[in-house]
């Protein structure tokens, strides 16, 4: 569960990113987070992944109070949190059973674990046949699948998925979209922040409009900017 | 999923991780070798100068005239409350007869005009060393104050000159090994920032992923001990052999023997030791510090 309670961000150069939002994400919901560039949705995640504090008002990720939480308790919040990027950050000279092992290796996993997971969720993905490959030798579409496959690896309770579709093409993007629907169909949260508008109707989902760092609507069945589609 | 210290895993990345960035690694072990050979060095020549001042120390006597007043056995009484004085190492009891003796042996070209010299010319004497030349002044005064004692004869200024010298030149030895062990560090930690920044995506996704600072860093310390050790050994040897040519150098230059130096292989366990130690610590410091500004997401 994400709580945000009148939150503000300033960075030190004055931008004042954030106004005041108020947003609630309980588990097991599906969310997108739509809004301009510089509307403050970066700032939303960064809050939520703990790599930046609120200037004030509080913000709860998972049991995790962010006002609170110490530098050791951090990688124990972010490994509840499972996130994928628009450029996939895959590490090119690893192979993609590697990639997913660096992930579960990232946070104690032993070999055994390894070997009952990473295949499971490979297969989860659709590239079970593919966990000797090297990401280059793949499409964009197959990365952004390893990517999630990462996020998935270590069993989190949330997806965040940064624009997750901005480097594909319409059909690539739709099977993404609909592979994080399927994940979240198995009980795990996902946030997607994206500004593809089509894409957004298409699923009937809780759509949260930001702009100029302040929550401009939020509500379920196609709201995208203030406008009832 | 427990968090468990997997060494293995560290090892085997860090083991990697050299390889992976084989040019660097190369690099930061000749720079771990330069700057160990250089630190060695000053260190050495202030050792074996030390040394040397040490020697000269030690031939640096003072003289105890007793009072003509007292027989030889009440001159020879008198020892242990000289050796009672603080800082006084080694006492000589000198009769005035050997005295005597030894003033015509040393001053064979005038023996003509010592031969009517009496046996008992010069009073009795001790010839004292003292533990400390620095305090030599303050002995001195010490030994002046022993009932019995008529003079003494000491060489402050040469004392104080030694001293000096020795001061100087430890002072100066510490000052460049420190700076040289500051410069390296920073020239290690350069060196492996380079290669540290090669995986800073790495970092970057392990951390998202949840894993701690420690997990991130301890690939890097091993990456950095096995440099350090690495560097430290080449750096070993290449002293000894740089250290014995110096050593021959000085004897054969040095007809007199003026210049003693202290054999390598009797500080070898030393110098491999603190060689390792260093090379460990500017290993490990140099990948922490360049490891620092990535860890910080």
């Amino acid at each position: 569960m994400v709580r945000f309670i009148d939150v503000h961000k300033e960075y030190d150069n004055g931008t004042k990113a954030l106004k005041g939002v108020n947003v609630r994400i309980d588990d097991g919901e599906f969310v997108f987070l739509v809004g301009p560039s510089g509307s403050g949705k970066s700032t939303l995640i960064k809050l939520i992944t703990a790599e930046i504090a609120p200037t004030e008002g509080r913000v709860m990720v998972n049991g995790f109070n962010l006002n609170t939480i110490t530098p050791r308790q951090v990688p124990l919040m972010r490994r509840t949190l499972g996130i994928i990027f628009q450029d996939f950050r895959l590490i090119e000279k690893k192979t993609v059973y590697e990639n997913l092992a660096f992930s579960m290796r990232a946070i104690g996993a032993s070999n055994r674990e390894l070997r009952r997971r990473i295949p499971y969720v490979l297969q989860l993905v659709g590239l079970d046949k593919k966990g000797d490959r090297f990401p280059g030798q793949l499409s964009g579409g197959e990365q952004q699948r390893v990517a999630i496959a990462r996020a998935l690896v270590n069993n989190p309770s949330m997806i965040i998925a940064d624009e997750p579709t901005g480097n594909l093409d319409p059909q690539r993007s739709l099977e993404i979209m609909m592979l994080l629907e399927r994940i979240n169909e198995l009980g795990t949260t996902v946030l997607v922040v994206t500004h593809e508008k089509n894409l957004v109707n298409r699923f009937t989902k809780r759509v949260v409009a930001i702009e100029n760092g302040r929550i401009m609507s939020d509500g379920t069945g196609g709201y995208y900017n203030g406008e009832k589609i | 999923m427990a968090r468990r210290f997997d060494a293995g895993y560290y090892i085997s990345e860090g083991v990697h991780s050299i390889f992976t960035h084989g040019f660097m690694s190369f690099a930061a072990v000749c720079m771990i070798v330069a700057c160990l050979i250089i630190m060695g060095s000053f260190s050495l020549l202030a050792v074996n100068l030390d040394n040397m001042l040490g020697d000269l120390e030690n031939e640096n006597e003072m003289v105890v005239y007793i009072d003509d007043s007292l027989t030889q056995d009440q001159a020879r009484a008198l020892q242990p409350n000289l050796a009672q004085v603080d800082n006084v190492s080694q006492l000589t009891f000198v009769t005035k007869e050997a005295a005597v003796t030894d003033f015509k042996a040393k001053r064979q070209e005038i023996a003509d005009v010592l031969n009517d010299l009496p046996s008992d010319a010069f009073q009795d004497r001790y010839r004292v060393h003292v533990v400390d030349i620095e305090r030599m002044a303050q002995t001195k005064a010490a030994l002046e104050q022993v009932e019995g004692v008529s003079e003494v004869q000491a060489a402050i200024e040469i004392a104080d000159g030694f001293v000096m010298v020795r001061n100087i030149a430890t002072g100066v030895a510490m000052v460049l090994i420190g700076i040289l062990l500051v410069v390296s560090l920073f020239i290690i930690a350069n060196t492996i920032k380079l290669a540290t920044f090669y995986r800073r995506e790495e970092i970057a996704i392990m951390k998202m992923c949840g894993a701690t600072d420690g997990f991130i860093e301890w690939p890097f310390v091993v990456e950095g001990m096995i440099l350090g050790l690495t560097g430290a050994l080449i750096a070993f040897f290449v002293q000894w052999g740089l250290y014995q040519l110096v050593a021959k150098l000085a004897v054969q230059g040095n007809g007199l023997s003026l210049v003693t130096m202290i054999s390598y292989s009797s500080m070898a366990t030393t110098i491999l030791a603190v060689f390792c130690g260093v090379g460990a610590v500017i290993g490990v410091g140099g990948s922490l510090l360049a490891i620092r500004k990535f860890l910080q997401v």
